[in-house]
């Protein structure tokens, strides 16, 4: 069941960034239409994804539109930084190869995540 | 009297021999026995400096300090906060600051604890929930999954249910198959032998004290020991110089589309300690038995006096 369900969540963000636009339950359904999914289904696992902050949500008129909270790019490099002990806190636990990279690639990720985040940010306003 | 300071002195013996192994070479050649003296350490001096807080500040029960802390309960179970020895003025105002101190202390170490602990659960909750929506499985090792990513890592995501490691493209791209085994044996190390845990308690030190450089420099040192036990346990199967060669390869990798100007904005002060491990794992130098054996008689005399301590009725 949770492996069916995490296949589910995977599948729902890959439709949610290929779109441009926000979309709503019934999109998201009919995008994955070849799954032939319950409404409700699809609305467990975008609410889901919003409580764990990768997508967000907002109303229009009577319905909610959903789009991931950041690109895959940008929460690829979140985890990067993380893993590279480049975030605030180095003991994350996660134990890295090599817990550091040469300075200036780290700092490419960090601009990288950087610019992201404020396109994000300013979509949002 | 006596035990506090005899406490005392084992405390202070704790930082003086913290400061010795940090600066001493044998620990790269036994890392695992290292290991187990910086923890022997750690443990034995917040024991020992709160047990000196309490044996002093419980003098006037003349117990020592398990037993002072029961007479303490009795008192207060008994009097309520005017305590017996309160009223009869045997309790001195350094007294009663030392007992608030040893308080303090335990509370702030414990607090360090909690943090460090939720701080990690929380991480590694998010980073797995990322990892399932934008990772995908290597087509040839099961159980590892493959980030999309340019620079080279690999890294470990431990749990008792679902440990992971996770391998980026760009680690994929310059390690060859031997050296991306040798990597993973690395990794797996960690992941069985529960190296996070080792760490834990040296990591909520340095939270419990932000401000005292000491504190990280023990962390990062602990640290780099549980990097070069998983590079002993990968080289039981594995070749040393695959190893190392993967090593300078990580440390070099993707440094070509670096924009000019870009150059050390961050110091890497890392450098070093992947050079001590390169260095080590080209010329393996091996703790003596006897030296091993004299470490961990020293950790476990250590402890047993520092708990002995706290059973004396003196």
């Amino acid at each position: 069941m949770k492996t069916r369900l995490g296949d589910l969540e995977r599948a729902v963000m890959d439709v949610l960034w290929e779109q441009t636009e926000p979309m709503t339950v019934r999109e998201v359904g009919r995008a994955l239409a070849d799954r032939d999914l319950a409404h409700t289904t699809v609305m467990t696992v975008l609410d889901r994804l919003a409580k764990k902050g990768v997508v967000r949500r907002t109303r229009d008129g009577r319905a909610w539109r959903y789009r991931p909270a950041a690109s895959r790019e940008t929460f690829i490099s979140e985890m990067m930084l993380d893993a590279l002990g480049q975030t605030g806190d180095r003991d994350a636990a996660l134990a890295a190869f090599v817990r550091s990279m040469s300075g200036p690639e780290a700092e490419v990720l960090r601009r990288l995540l950087a610019e992201n985040h404020g396109e994000t940010g300013r979509s949002r306003m | 009297m006596v035990v506090a300071a005899l406490l005392t002195t084992i405390a202070g013996g704790c930082l003086l021999a913290a400061r010795r192994l940090l600066r001493a070479q044998w620990p790269s050649r036994g890392p695992h026995v290292a290991v187990v003296a910086w923890q022997a350490l750690g443990l034995a001096w917040g024991i020992s400096t709160i047990g000196a807080l309490l044996a002093f500040g419980l003098a006037p029960y003349g117990q020592g300090v398990l037993h002072g802390l029961t007479a303490l309960a009795q008192d207060a179970a008994a009097n309520g906060l005017r305590l017996d020895v309160l009223s009869e003025g045997r309790f001195a105002a350094t007294q009663v600051a030392a007992l608030v101190a040893a308080v303090g202390l335990t509370l702030v170490l414990l607090w360090g604890l909690a943090i460090s602990f939720i701080q990690v659960v929380r991480t590694r909750r998010r980073h797995r929930a990322l990892l399932e929506l934008v990772a995908h499985d290597h087509p040839e090792l099961p159980g590892t999954r493959v980030l999309d990513h340019p620079a080279a890592a690999a890294y470990c995501l431990p749990g008792v249910l679902n440990p992971q490691i996770v391998i980026s493209a760009g680690a994929l791209e310059v390690l060859d198959r031997r050296e991306l085994a040798a990597v993973l044996a690395h990794e797996h190390a960690h992941l069985r032998q529960r190296h996070d845990l080792v760490l834990l308690p040296f990591s909520s030190l340095k939270r419990a004290f932000p401000r005292i450089r000491f504190m990280e420099r023990c962390y990062n040192a602990v640290a780099l020991l549980i990097e070069m036990c998983a590079d002993d346990h990968a080289r039981r199967h594995h070749s040393p110089r695959e190893l190392a060669t993967a090593l300078v390869r990580f440390g070099t990798a993707g440094g070509t589309t670096v924009p000019a100007g870009a150059m050390a904005v961050i110091p890497n002060e890392q450098q070093p300690e992947v050079l001590a491990r390169v260095s080590r794992l080209l010329n393996p130098v091996e703790l003596s038995r006897r030296a091993s054996a004299t470490v961990l008689t020293g950790s476990a005399s250590l402890m047993a006096a520092t708990l002995t301590l706290w059973h004396l009725p003196l």
